[in-house]
Parts: C-alpha cells; structure tokens; sequence
C-alpha cells in the first residue's frame, strides 16, 4: 500500500512510520503546518506545531528512510479547531479539540488529499487498535488514545493505520532507541497544542475579552462575579473566586454554565453527579445505528473512567442512562462507547441531568 | 535522476573541484606572515584576480564572502548604514518587488530594527522592473535614498533586469546600486564595470563552485559598514579567515563559468525550449510564467517556469518526487511550507495561481533524457494533483 505517516515531530508517530515501512509499505512522511506563524506556537514548546517539532520529524524520515513533506493546514486547522475550541468555550461547553483535529484535519482534509494524491491509508501514531476495521483500545491502558479517535467514521477507519496499538509506550520508546531516532527521550506532549503556555483561561480572554457576569447558587441567589463564563468547566472547584464560604461550610464546585445569562451556577459536590445523558452528531464506527437500545460501557472524558450504560436512539441524537452516577460530566466532551475495548461510537454531551432515581 | 533544479544548486564543475581538493590539503592562513601563510595568501589573490577579470571587475572590488546571502546582507546593511552615518535623512531603501529572501528580509529588517523606509518596487507581469517606474520611486525625495537593490536575475520566473538601465537612473541622482547576480553569473553575460552597477552579489553553488563560498562585489569609494567585525580580513569590510579551498573553488568556477557563457546558454535554452513547447502540448492549460518573449535577453536560459490551474504546487511536486523528477515550487520557508510566491504576486497573479507553480530549471549536467522522463509523468501527475485540489476544496465548504 501506498501510506501516507502523520509525523508530528514526536515518538509515537516516528514508530509508526517506521513500522509501517518496515511492514512493506511505500511510506511517505508528511509533518502537517498548524500554525500560521510557527513561531507563535513555539513558546512552551510541549505541542506539535514548533518549528523544532517539524525538524524532529525531517530527521526522523531522514533516519526511517522515507520521503519527507510539510503540508500546509493552518487555515483549515486555525477555522476548524482553534475556532471552533473558541467558540464552544463562549457558548458554555469544554470542547475536547484532540477529537476535533482527527474529525476534521487528519482523517479528513490530510486524508481526502492523501487519497486524492494516490495515497491508500493514512498513519498515525495514535496508541489505539485497527482490527477489521474495529477501533479498539491500546494494550497500554494509561495510553490508549481511542477517545479521541472515535469521532472517526467507519469509511475513513478503512483508510487509516494505527501500528502502535500492540505496544506499550515504553516499548515504543525503547524501539525508537533501537532505531536511532533522536526523539526516543522527547517528552509526551499534553495539553492544548495551540495554547503554548497551558493558560487555556488566557488564551481564551484574549480572543472573547473580559465579560463579567455574575456567579450564582443553584437557588439563583449571586454569591460572586466572574470575567467570563467561558473560564469555567463544570466540576471546577479552584478559582472560583468566591469571597463567602458556602452556608454549609463546604467546597463549592461549578454545576452549570449558561451563556445566554452569563451566569456560572454553583453548589455542591453531590449535585454533579448525573446519570442522564443527551448526546448529538452520533458516530457509529463499530456497529451499525442501534435500532433499540443497547447496552455498552460509557467513557465521558479522555482518561476517564467508564460507566455501564444503555444508549438508545432519539431522531438524530442519542440518550445514555448510566448504570451509576458520574461527576461533573462537562458538555462539548465527547461520549465514547465501548463493547468491552471495542469502540461501537461516540456524541458529543449536548445536556446532561440527574434523574430522581439516583 | 532527472534533476531539474540547478537554480537551487548545480554541481561542481570537475575542475573546480581538483583546484579545491588541492587547496584543502595546503597549509597556510592567508592572513600569516610566514611562508605557509603567504602561499594561501597567494591563492586567494591568483583567484581575487581570476573573478575580477571574469566579470570585469579589479581585484580591489572583490570581497569574499560565505556565500549570496552573506554579500546581500553585507551590501544592503553595510551601504544603509555608511549612507544614513554620512546623511542622517537617507533613509530610503528602494528595492523591487521581487528580491530573493537574502535582500527582501535584510530590507525589512532594516525597517523594523534601524528605521529605513522601504519601498517595493513595482514590477510588470514578467516581473521585470521599468527604468522609468525606479525614477518615480526616487523623485519622490532622492535625498534621502540611501541604496537602490535589484536583482540581475529573478531565481523564481528567471527574468532579466535591465540591469546597466537601472543603474544609470539611479546615478543620475547618486544612489548607489546593488545587484544580486547570483542566478546571472554564466547564463547570461556580467560585467560589473559595464554595467555600472556599484556592489554585485555572486555565490558560488550557482555555477559550478562550492557552496558555502561567494563575493561581494564593491565599486572603489563605496564603504559599507561591516556587518561581521573581527580580525578585519577583506580591508576591514568583511572578518573572518579566508576560505582559501572555497575561494579557489569559487575563481575556477566562476573563470570557467564567463569563459562558456555563450555556449552554456545556448546549450540550455535548447533544452528549456524543448520543455516548455513539450509540456504545453501534454498540459495544455499550463500557464508558462515570466518573459515568454523570443528575446533570449529576458529570461534565464535556465529557466522554465509554469502554473499549472487547478493544482497544488507542493502536490504537484511530491507526486513528481515520487517519479524520480526533482524540482521546485520556487520558494520554501525554514519549515518547508510553501507559501504563495511574493514574487508570482508582485507580477499580479492571484494566490491560487502563485501556489500552483513550479520551477524548472537546468544546468550543465542537463540532457534531454531529463526533460524526457518529466514529459513522460507530468501529464498523469497534473491530473492526479487536480484531483487533490479538487477534495481540498470540498473539504473546505
């Protein structure tokens, strides 16, 4: 096959290319241009868009032994992703916009162009399992990264490639040192790859400006005011900046955000538990649309844990009942759901409530 | 391998290569006193010698340099600096709009950090600069322009400047004038005396010598203020050890280079003629870029440059790659992300057009069994990249 290897400059995706050369493709690395201006991602240097990273990965397909391009994504990435993370801040969600890259920058815009180009399958260096054409998690269970490639469908699953899905990442680092790739010690990148600093709450003031509004109790009462809702996530208990203690004397945690209002709700820590899920823009990649409902296990954040749940069809949308509560399941997250590790699809949380039951 | 990008660099010349080889096992800093040092020395000024005869020069104007870039930022810097020092008010940089990034981002550094005002001058749809366009630009306060800059050649479209033109329009009010000739040398004839242009960039890696060795060019009475400071090599204008291997290098090639101009060009136009009406007929929507003219003047005979409507230069060039034919989309920034060509955009082109192009460009090592194996793949790879540009676009809705 012809394959077309994501190279982010990092580890995971310099193993992958060479595995999938050495699995007897025709390999091509290609390292995808995020950044309009490099250099502004370069502070911080923890994501994937420095101009360091990019020279990680030309070394790298220089070591592997492939042909090596910079692809040019930025716009599509800046609207796509960096906007879109914006906008569902200012409109009370926390967007998860690792999902969001793989929905529409690498299996689609790379991979429409890679298949365009001649390419067959595109390869990445996501810790997740590809078998006939079911996404499943990684054996490395601390690094399984099948969250946030379940937003994939299955057509564009049969163009994909995931060779490191066997592995520990520990044993992929040891490979990459047995390669001779320079990037075997580079420390795992984490946070929000455009947000160089890590300062999300920044990041976001910068582009929505300061909007003070005011913090309530969940009888509406004000007890604070804040410089934006769309600083909070639900489950947030730090900086919340309210001066009074709570009545009964215990932590108050962020229960709902709303945008319209420009109110941010509070209260305590057993009103975030909920059992009720919506979810919408579903993905069916491991099985078809259930008819009826089903039963599945439930994962509602990356690294979260699961929840036994049945999911069952409304219109476009689909409700989940968990089989017990979870705490502060923020909406704009994504809801994965697994048959055992197999990935059957996911839906973005559009609302969230706690039925009487619990 | 077909290669069909000698403008980015072309290989050494076999005679260059023996006459370094040479030098590199000689002893000897040219700046020594002793024996050792004096045969270096007498290296470096056989091969002072040999440029300034090759391209009508005097050994007095040569100054060796690392490279093209090192001369454009020493000429621009160095003459914007000893220009304003002497007149406060000189602050003007006229230069056109289709520099090479070595003059380009030494200008807008001047800007950012020194206070120059620059100036972009216009060019026409071939990219070529009109007399009469650099003498509204300096009547509009010739006081205070400090140095005029235009390139002789245009490495992306391969168009010819009129350069001696130029030249003379900026002296009629006393501006000095440099020129990158680092495409020129040994496609078309160069005399820096003839041409009255007062500094000229040369490189060596672009006819035949190595890379990493180039000269700047400097007319008697112009001082620039240098830009490396050290052990005040080169009449203090430029620091730094000789590179005695390099220069001679670079003075073979360059001897060698003006002496089969003539037949290096004919030789090449030939072969880019041969491109340019095979391509048309299997791409036939291919827009060939630059001075189409039957003037061999006007273009670079090197030089084959084209857009290709519907296709993405760097998936073009890829797909081309992956059949074994080397070229370039013309510009490329440190992360090798192409961005749309400033100098496709100062002709006029749209950005759709600028990012849909390649270059084509030949040297002595060329034949016909390159422009051969390009016309067997860039039919098939047109259509293939058309057909990317197509899902970019979908995607993008």
């Amino acid at each position: 096959m012809r394959v077309l290897a994501a190279m982010s400059g990092g580890v995971d995706s310099a193993v992958a290319a060479a595995r999938a050369v050495e699995a007897g493709h025709d390999v091509v690395g290609v390292h995808l241009a995020l950044s309009t201006n490099p250099k502004s991602y370069r502070t911080g240097a923890r994501g994937c868009c420095t101009l360091e990273d990019a020279r990680d990965a030309r070394r790298a397909a220089d070591v592997i032994g492939i042909p090596f391009y910079v692809w040019d994504l930025a716009e599509r990435f800046d609207r796509d992703v960096v906007q879109d993370f914006v906008a569902e801040y200012a409109a009370g969600r926390t967007p998860n916009p690792c999902l969001r890259c793989n929905e529409k920058i690498k299996f689609a815009a790379v991979l429409d162009r890679a298949l365009a180009l001649g390419f067959d399958a595109v390869c990445t260096g996501h810790h997740a399992r590809l078998e006939r054409g079911l996404l499943r998690r990684s054996v490395d269970a601390a690094k399984d990264q099948s969250y946030v490639l379940a937003v994939v469908t299955s057509e564009q699953l049969a163009h994909a490639m995931f060779p490191l899905g066997d592995s520990t990442k520990e044993e992929v680092r040891m490979e990459a040192a047995r390669r001779g790739l320079a990037v075997a010690d580079k420390p795992d990148s984490h946070d929000v790859c455009f947000v160089a600093d890590g300062d999300t709450a920044g990041f976001l003031a910068e582009r929505l400006g300061r909007a003070p509004g005011s913090v309530v109790d969940t009888e509406g009462s004000v007890v604070g005011e804040h410089e934006g809702a769309y600083a909070f996530t639900i489950g947030q208990r730090r900086g919340l900046g309210l001066g009074r203690p709570s009545p009964d004397g215990r932590p108050r945690y962020v229960l709902d955000i709303k945008p319209a209002a420009n109110t941010v709700t509070v209260g305590p820590e057993a009103a975030l538990d909920v059992d009720e899920i919506v979810g919408e823009r579903p993905v069916w990649s491991g099985c078809a649309p259930p008819a009826g409902a089903i039963d599945c296990a439930v994962q509602l954040r990356a690294h979260g844990e699961t929840f036994g749940a049945t999911a069952w069809p409304d219109g476009d949308r689909i409700r989940l009942r968990l089989h017990r509560p979870a705490r502060a399941v923020a909406k704009g997250q994504a809801a994965v759901l697994y048959d055992g590790d197999v990935v059957l699809g996911s839906a973005t949380i559009a609302a969230t409530t706690r039925s009487a039951a619990v | 391998m077909p290669y069909l990008d000698h403008a980015a660099t072309t290989p050494m010349l076999p005679e260059a290569i023996d006459a370094m080889t040479a030098e590199l096992g000689g002893a000897g800093n040219p700046s020594s006193l002793h024996a050792s040092g004096r045969r270096a020395r007498r290296a470096v000024e056989e091969a002072r010698e040999q440029i300034a005869e090759a391209l009508g020069a005097r050994p007095s104007e040569v100054v060796f340099t690392s490279g093209g870039t090192e001369a454009d930022n020493l000429a621009v810097k160095g003459i914007y600096w000893g220009r304003r020092a002497a007149d406060p008010a000189r602050r003007r940089i006229l230069a056109s709009a289709v520099e090479h990034h070595a003059v380009l981002d030494s200008v807008l550094w001047l800007a950012e950090h020194e206070g120059a005002e620059v100036e972009w001058i216009a060019v026409d749809g071939f990219g070529r600069v009109h007399p009469e366009t650099l003498r509204a630009a300096i009547e509009s306060d010739p006081g205070a322009v400090a140095l005029v800059t235009v390139m002789w050649a245009n490495n992306e479209v391969g168009t010819i400047q009129p350069i001696a033109e130029l030249a003379a329009t900026a002296h009629e009010y006393g501006i000095p004038f440099h020129t990158d000739a680092v495409q020129a040398v040994g496609q078309v004839p160069v005399d820096f005396a003839g041409s009255g242009v007062d500094a000229m960039t040369i490189t060596g890696h672009k006819l035949g010598g190595p890379i990493g060795a180039g000269a700047l060019l400097l007319a008697k009475g112009l001082d620039p203020v240098p830009v490396l400071h050290g052990g005040g090599q080169e009449r203090d204008v430029r620091s730094g050890t000789l590179d005695s291997p390099g220069i001679v290098g670079l003075a073979t090639a360059v001897h060698l280079a003006a002496d089969r101009q003539s037949e290096h060009a004919e030789y090449l136009a030939g072969l880019r003629d041969d491109l340019i009406s095979r391509l048309r007929e299997v791409v036939p929507d291919a827009v060939l870029n630059g001075d189409a003219g039957p003037d061999p003047t006007h273009r670079l005979p090197g030089n084959a440059h084209f857009s290709f409507p519907g296709c993405e230069g760097d998936a073009l060039l890829m797909l081309l790659d992956a059949k074994g034919v080397e070229c370039s989309t013309g510009s490329a920034c440190s992360a090798g992300v192409a961005r749309p060509s400033h100098v496709l955009l100062a002709m006029g082109a749209d950005v759709e057009r600028a990012r849909s192009s390649l270059r084509f460009s030949f040297g002595r090592t060329s034949t016909k069994a390159d422009v051969d194996a390009l016309i067997d793949v860039i039919g098939p790879a047109v259509e293939r990249a058309k057909r990317a540009g197509v899902a970019a676009e979908r995607g993008s809705d």
